[in-house]
């Protein structure tokens, strides 16, 4: 089973439009939001709070139908959730009733036998390095422990695409360095392709082999930029600083923030 | 162990030390004869009637009693709580049908009901019974349907992308997650039951803790009565910390639970 694994395919966003009814008026949040995700394939996310980041994600994922527009998965269209796309949200949302490895078992379908989940499980463990909390519950782990166990929960299917919404958001700097590393070094294993929403300019260029730039809302995502640095990639290194102000620069002339905003 | 005692004596000093005050100085106030001990009798009295009523095992037979109806009116009750509760939650047609009934009963003092009841079912085992159901009927099921209603929505979204179908959905993620909603409803609840029937066997019954004590009040004797009242105080205490200790056991993963 998990042999057959995730042969990436390309996902496609074509002309994508999604509007939200408040009451009575409505709010376009995504408008005509084109582009292709090559398999293997990362991807970051950048834009302004509230344009559509999340929104954009939870349609790739299914848990939102209403909208217009086309998202397909090597060629076929998305019409719900489906276990060929795992997500991470920005809190690790694990069951708190549930153990590390029962948490990360809940991620499994009925496909395999029990030997073979409990193998899968603990493969999982072993591969974002929790195997000694297998047995701890989610409260008795530091928040970048809970997201490293979510991110095992999503790749236990491994899903051809994986989401991350803003995933580090909410760790502190030196963890969120360390987690960043080891979405690599999972990336690079899994060979899975990946969405990464964040709101840091540099974890978007050190990850990404893409920086989408999402204008204020109606958010677009004409703004696309390649990161052609080669890997492992220095954070400090001049090309690297370079990229980072040509795409603080887009960045701003598609938020177009009257004072100065700081990210 | 004595250093475990030592900590949860420090801890306990105050709360243990009130009461103790308070009953000396009800002691030494009755025996100077500033308290007329046929309104309130001293401590002292009171405990050994307390001895006597155990000895002649009065006080167990009847509170055993009264403990058993609860027992059998809470089961019934809470069992049809938990049930409706589930489906005032979970299915919507049915929320809507019931809600006009539902808001019009569910006020009703549990009380108001015994009149009705012994017309309808006699003063025996059946209207005290039914009387502690309906009490504990009502506080089970608001508290299961809001426990479920109000389980986070990001709970399921995880459940939905991993594709879960609806069976593993409430047994896994909706049962689990409103399960201290539903520890709530069955405390409270157990505690209405409690309360309501000491109350119906004050109005009528002919066995039970709230019959001593109305059968004592015809005597005077107000030292049983007394005894009888505290022991209901009693029992409640010893019925809410075995709960204590059964949610503890039950939801380890709630970490609300460990701070208090
Ligand atoms: N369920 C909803 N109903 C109505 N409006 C919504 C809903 N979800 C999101 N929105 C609106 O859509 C817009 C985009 O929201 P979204 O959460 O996608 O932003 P975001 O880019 O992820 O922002 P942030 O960086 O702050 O997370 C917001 O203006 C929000 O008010
Ligand atoms: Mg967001």
């Amino acid at each position: 089973m998990s042999v057959t694994a995730a042969k990436s395919q390309t996902l496609v966003i074509e002309n994508l439009n999604k509007t939200f009814r408040i009451k009575n008026s409505t709010v376009e949040v995504l408008k005509d939001v084109n582009f292709a995700v090559k398999p293997g394939e990362f991807i970051s996310i950048i834009g302004p709070s509230g344009c559509g980041k999340s929104t954009l994600l939870r349609l790739v994922v299914g848990l939102d139908g209403e909208f217009d527009g086309g998202i397909s998965l090597g060629g076929n269209l998305i019409k719900g959730p489906g276990v060929n796309r795992g997500m991470v949200f920005q809190e690790a949302r694990l069951y708190p009733w549930l153990t590390v490895e029962e948490n990360i078992f809940f991620g499994l379908g009925q496909q395999q036998s029990p030997e073979e989940k409990k193998y899968i499980v603990q493969e999982h463990l072993e591969l974002v390095g929790l195997e000694s909390f297998a047995k701890a519950y989610p409260h008795q782990l530091s928040g970048g422990m809970q997201q490293r166990v979510s991110i095992a929960r999503a790749l236990v299917n491994r899903p051809q695409v994986l989401l991350l919404d803003e995933p580090f958001g909410a760790l502190d700097a030196m963890t969120r360095i360390n987690m960043q590393q080891e979405i690599l070094r999972i990336w690079e294993t899994e060979k899975t392709t990946i969405l990464l929403v964040t709101h840091d300019i540099d974890e978007a260029i050190f990850l990404g082999d893409r920086v989408i730039v999402m204008s204020q809302r109606p958010a677009t995502t004409k703004t696309i930029i390649p990161v052609e640095l080669p890997r492992p990639r220095d954070r400090n290194s001049y090309d690297f600083i370079k990229l980072r102000k040509e795409i603080h620069t887009k960045f701003f002339a598609e938020v177009e923030v009257p004072f100065a905003y700081s990210i | 162990m004595m250093k475990k005692f030592g900590g949860w004596l420090k801890e306990n000093i105050l709360a243990l030390a009130t009461p103790v005050v308070l009953l000396g100085v009800w002691e030494i106030t009755s025996q100077m004869g500033w308290i007329r001990a046929s309104l309130l009798p001293p401590p002292s009295v009171i405990f050994k009637v307390l001895v006597e009523l155990v000895k002649t095992g009065e006080i167990f037979a009847n509170l055993g009693i009264s403990i058993l109806r609860v027992a059998e009116g809470f089961i019934i009750g809470a069992t049809l709580g938990l049930v409706i509760g589930v489906q005032v939650a979970l299915v919507k047609k049915f929320r809507t049908a019931a809600s006009l009934i539902f808001g019009l009963l569910r006020p009703i003092p549990v009380l108001a009901w015994v009149p009705v009841l012994i017309l309808w079912m006699g003063i025996d085992e059946g209207s005290k019974i039914t009387v502690i159901a309906i009490g504990s009927f009502w506080t089970v099921l608001v508290n299961v349907a809001q426990g479920i209603r109000n389980v986070d929505k990001k709970y399921l979204e995880v459940a939905t992308i991993l594709e879960k179908d609806r069976k593993t959905l409430l047994t896994k993620v909706v049962l689990p997650a409103s399960l201290p909603a539903i520890f709530t409803g069955v405390r409270v609840g157990i505690d209405v039951a409690w309360r309501s029937v000491v109350a119906a066997e004050l109005i009528a019954a002919s066995s039970g803790i709230g019959y001593m004590i109305m059968y004592a009040r015809e005597l005077s004797q107000i030292d049983v009565v007394l005894v009888g009242v505290l022991s209901i105080g009693l029992t409640g205490i010893l019925i809410e910390q075995l709960l204590k200790l059964l949610e503890k056991r039950l939801l380890k993963w709630n970490v609300n639970l460990h701070e208090s």
